[in-house]
């Protein structure tokens, strides 16, 4: 049984999602969703700790080995990034039904939870696969389903928000998949580690090099990197709030996972760095990320819409630890992936608090909520410091190994720009704590009390998360380390 | 009880009983009952560890590891032990005192302040016990931002701006410059670790030290070196109380501390005088003991002319450790407790005249002292030990900076201490002069004798007493701080 873990990842939520749409009953689909999620965050949790202990695992779909079947391989990086998605979805399911009874009709609810577990086995599927044109499959997966998610939304805006994203999206799906079938057309093969093999017989002719461009442009723009990112602030902001948390915890994070794959893994770092110069491209567009991010985020009025941007920046805080090409940056880069996830996630259910009572996530509606709600909004503050990088926390650690990454390859200014960038974090943020605890609540606002029990779980859930993984760094760094050891290792 | 559980207990026993003093908030009396009773006993704590620590003793005790090489780690050297006990020793003073104050004065929110006073005492002693520059700085930051709500107290427009401008001018010197400098150290040394001789000689040019420690200097924006000064006089919004925890009991002695010790256990004071590196920073100490004490006398705001004063003395300490010899060390470090007792004592009296009269211009203040002698002579006294005169402590750190100075062979700078003394003359003794000697103004009439409630009495009197005691028993204090640069 156990051996066949790898495939039970995938199979759980893809058959729950069917089941789940004979559940009419609405909490029953929600409790059926919850449990499955559960399941698969212990079958990630499992599978981490049985990479770090062991090594690669490789699973042969069906018993057919590559390059005629698919093939699962699960090593130190897509085991991390398996328990992020499945930790994340698991928190954000406690937290729904109060969440979705309000956002949602009732009687959608099952076909909404069916389209969430969908989504999950989608990005879990991109991140354990090993074969690079089931990859491109499970991105459609995770990507229509999660156009049905953010259509869900409230306002009627979620409508056009989806559609674009549907249209950006698609765009990068159909990149990539032309970028897979060139891949295929000079290999022969769409096992990843083949094609990888392959390649360095090949060396890079005019087809490979256009597979890079298709594949790098494909992938930038799923994972919203500058100036690829125009879909995410409206997909961000009308989504339902629990789709929200999810989706910025988890699917950009994916994208920068199937980057990271494909252009360490598959081309090698020495064709991506020194033959394709990526990391001059890279650099500089992670850099101007962060500050337009953050710059454009202290300027909005919404603040899912703000929080959106800062994972603007977010992201290119991540892309400047890949960018700088050594053990510390990928380290930085890919602790920064979990420790944004967390901490981002934990801010948009502090929202998704908000929403529940006061009906809108625009900065007006926050006056006075320091003493209106006052455990929510502590939640968000706590939360919030972290995205500043105070000590601590998890943006702290994320922003140390960056730091550290440059001063070691002497980039003396990049380090002095990551540092100017938190203090942008420290404006938007604090903007918001300014209008909660310093100003009144106009006289006619509706009272408002406390989210509701599950949601506060939920909520403080990721809180400690961000506290605990900033204080007690082994876990995920030397995890992070490992990963980026592989990565620049590998490749050489 | 062991030692390592003594140094946790200190640290956390504030923060633990910060949400009692929340519970207990329908009950002042009770609550306030509980803050004193905390105060004392956290006191006790410190002090325990005290007869380790000078008999050359030095407990420790490692939380966790937080980055490979680093841990969250507490190590008790006699430098830190200082401040450990003037911070949870004026802790109590100042909770008296508050407890005089915010009800004489009408606050609201008095259990919000009780609660954020005692998380920014724990944070306080964080920093004083850090065996790394990375705990010192974690607790650094959460000093800074449990500090916020009790300076943005009134939650008033003005509040709100002086709270951008203390969380602006502390978060980004200590984001931009003190974290690079951390990161940088630890790139260069691969450890963090305070060490006695300091752990940077040899691994970095003359340049880069002089750039690391400029790094850190100004990194630390709570020790108010020029041009980072700004946020101190903003925040004399806040109530009373909270000037005399940012001026005295902690946040700016957390800066000076920070500067102190990073100067003997990371650069190491026999480096930095043997290489002379530091000479600039003594004379950027010196222009901005001169420069504050001219702005000072240019203020009619008591509170903000004492915040000018506060900005002088705390260069008093850098430039201790800007010498960097004995007796720069020891004259500096002695001035933390010395600058504490004098300047606790000036606020508390600005506080009692505020609560008595509600005047806050020393304009207004003519023919005060007949009103409020008690205060006035408490103030005369606070003020003698900030000029440095004898038989007030305040003269013994002077005495051994000037020594120090001398020392280093900057007579410009010895120069600088006394025409700072003259200074100081200059913008305190007036407020006495005018209490006591000008008579009221016409239309106010000679009521007798009004001091303020006997809570914010007290305390005054007893840290003015302080001063006139630390005269005397300087010497053990001496003995105390020598332990940081004679290594037992």
């Amino acid at each position: 049984m156990s051996e066949h873990l790898p495939i039970l990842q995938i199979v759980v939520p893809m058959v729950s999602s069917l089941i789940c749409i004979l559940l009419r009953r609405r909490l029953l689909s929600w409790a059926f969703a919850f449990t499955v999620s559960a399941i698969t965050l212990v079958m990630s949790a499992t599978l981490l700790a049985r990479v770090y202990a062991g090594g690669t695992i490789i699973y042969e779909l069906g018993g057919w080995s590559p390059p005629w079947g698919i093939e699962y391989r699960i090593d130190i990086l897509n085991a991390f990034v398996l328990l992020l998605v499945s930790i994340i979805s698991t928190v954000v399911l406690l937290y729904a039904p109060s969440s979705v009874a309000d956002e949602i009709p009732a009687s959608r609810h099952h076909y909404f939870y069916s389209a969430y577990l969908l989504c999950l086995t989608g990005l879990l599927g991109v991140t354990i696969t090993g074969d690079a044109f089931n990859l491109f499959v499970f991105l459609e997966i995770s990507a229509l389903s999660s156009y049905i998610l953010i259509s869900q939304g409230k306002d009627r805006r979620a409508l056009m928000a989806s559609y674009q994203y549907l249209v950006m999206g698609t765009l990068g799906a159909t990149f990539i998949v032309i970028g897979i079938g060139l891949l295929y057309a000079v290999t022969g093969t769409l096992n990843m580690a083949d094609i990888s093999a392959r390649l360095d017989e090949v060396g890079s002719n005019r087809t490979v090099l256009v597979a890079f461009a298709f594949l790098t442009v494909g992938m930038s723009l799923k994972l919203a990197m500058f100036p690829l990112y125009l879909w995410l602030p409206n997909a961000y902001c009308y989504a339902p709030s629990i789709v929200t948390a999810f989706l910025a915890s988890t699917a950009t994070k994916v994208s920068i996972y199937v980057f990271l794959r494909f252009v360490f893994t598959i081309f090698g770092r020495d064709f991506a760095f020194d033959t394709m110069h990526l990391d001059a491209i890279l650099m500089p567009l992670a850099l101007i990320g962060i500050f337009v991010g953050s710059l454009v985020a202290i300027f909005q009025t919404n603040i899912k819409r703000m929080l959106a941007y800062s994972s603007v920046a977010q992201i290119g805080y991540m892309m400047l630890g890949i960018s700088f090409l050594s053990v510390t940056g990928l380290t930085g880069g890919i602790v920064h992936l979990f420790n944004h996830g967390v901490m981002k996630g934990a801010l948009f259910l502090a929202v998704g608090c908000v929403v529940l009572r006061t009906g809108s996530a625009n900065l007006d509606d926050f006056r006075g909520l320091g003493k209106r709600m006052p455990i929510t909004m502590a939640a968000f503050v706590l939360a919030g410091v972290s995205l500043i990088g105070v000590p601590l926390t998890v943006g702290f650690v994320s922003k140390w190994y960056l730091v550290l990454a440059a001063l070691e390859q002497g980039y003396w200014p990049v380090a002095v720009l990551i540092l100017l960038a938190s203090l942008l974090a420290v404006a938007y943020i604090w903007r918001i704590v300014e209008v909660a605890y310093f100003q009144e609540a106009p006289e006619d606002a509706p009272e408002v009390k406390e989210a509701p029990f599950l949601m506060q779980v939920g909520m403080w859930t990721l809180i400690v998360g961000t506290y605990y993984f900033g204080i007690s760094t082994s876990m995920t760094v030397s995890v992070a380390r490992k990963a980026a050891e592989m990565l620049m290792g590998a490749s050489s | 009880m062991s030692d390592p559980t003594t140094i946790i207990l200190a640290i956390l026993l504030p923060t633990l009983a910060a949400p009692f003093f929340a519970l207990l908030g329908k009950n002042p009396n009770l609550r306030d009952t509980a803050t004193l009773s905390i105060g004392t006993v956290l006191f006790l704590v410190v002090l325990s560890l005290l007869p380790a620590v000078s008999g050359g003793g030095r407990p420790s005790v490692e939380i966790v590891q937080i980055l490979p090489g680093v841990s969250l780690g507490f190590r008790v050297e006699p430098l830190g032990m200082l401040f450990a006990l003037v911070a949870s020793g004026l802790w109590i003073v100042t909770t008296v005192y508050g407890i005089g104050y915010m009800r004489g004065h009408h606050e609201e929110n008095q259990t919000r302040f009780f609660v954020f006073f005692a998380i920014a005492i724990s944070a306080a002693l964080g920093v004083a016990f850090a065996s790394n520059v990375l705990t010192l700085f974690i607790f650094y930051e959460v000093l800074t931002l449990s500090t916020y709500p009790l300076v943005t107290h009134h939650r008033s427009e003005d509040a709100k701006k002086a709270g951008r401008i203390y969380l602006g001018i502390l978060v980004s010197t200590s984001v931009t410059f003190l974290l690079l400098a951390v990161v940088w150290t630890y790139h260069l040394t691969g450890t963090l670790e305070f060490t006695p001789g300091g752990i940077l000689e040899g691994k970095a040019s003359d340049n880069m030290i002089i750039v690391l420690l400029a790094l850190f200097v100004f990194g630390t924006g709570k020790a108010a070196v020029m041009p980072f000064h700004r946020w101190l006089p903003a925040a004399m919004v806040a109530p009373t109380p909270v000037s005399a925890l940012l001026h005295a009991v902690a946040v700016v002695k957390a800066g000076v501390f920070t500067v102190m010790k990073i100067v003997v256990y990371v650069f190491g004071i026999d480096f930095l005088g043997n290489s002379g590196l530091s000479v600039w920073l003594m004379y950027v100490a010196g222009a901005t003991i001169l420069i504050s004490s001219l702005v000072a006398m240019t203020k009619d705001n008591l509170k903000a002319r004492l915040a000018y004063s506060t900005i002088s003395q705390l260069s008093y300490i850098v430039l201790g450790a800007a010498l960097a010899n004995n007796w720069g060390v020891i004259g500096g470090s002695m001035h933390i407790a010395m600058h504490a007792f004098g300047k606790i004592t000036l606020f508390f009296c600005a506080g009692a005249i505020l609560v008595a009269t509600h005047k806050t211009d020393i304009s207004d203040m003519a023919g005060i002292g007949r009103r409020m002698p008690v205060t006035m002579i408490a103030f005369l006294i606070g003020s003698l030990s900030v000029i440095g005169l004898p038989p007030m402590g305040g003269s013994w750190s002077k005495w051994y900076l000037a020594l120090g100075a001398a020392d280093a062979g900057q007579l410009a700078l010895v120069a600088v201490l006394m025409i700072s003394s003259l200074l100081n003359i200059a913008y305190l003794i007036p407020v006495v002069a005018r209490a006591f000697f000008v008579p009221l103004p016409e239309g106010e009439e000679d009521t007798g004798i009004k001091e303020a409630p006997a809570f914010c009495v007290a305390p005054l009197c007893f840290t003015a007493t302080g001063c006139v005691v630390l005269f005397f028993y300087a010497d053990d204090l001496y003995r105390l701080v020598s332990g940081i640069v004679v290594q037992p």
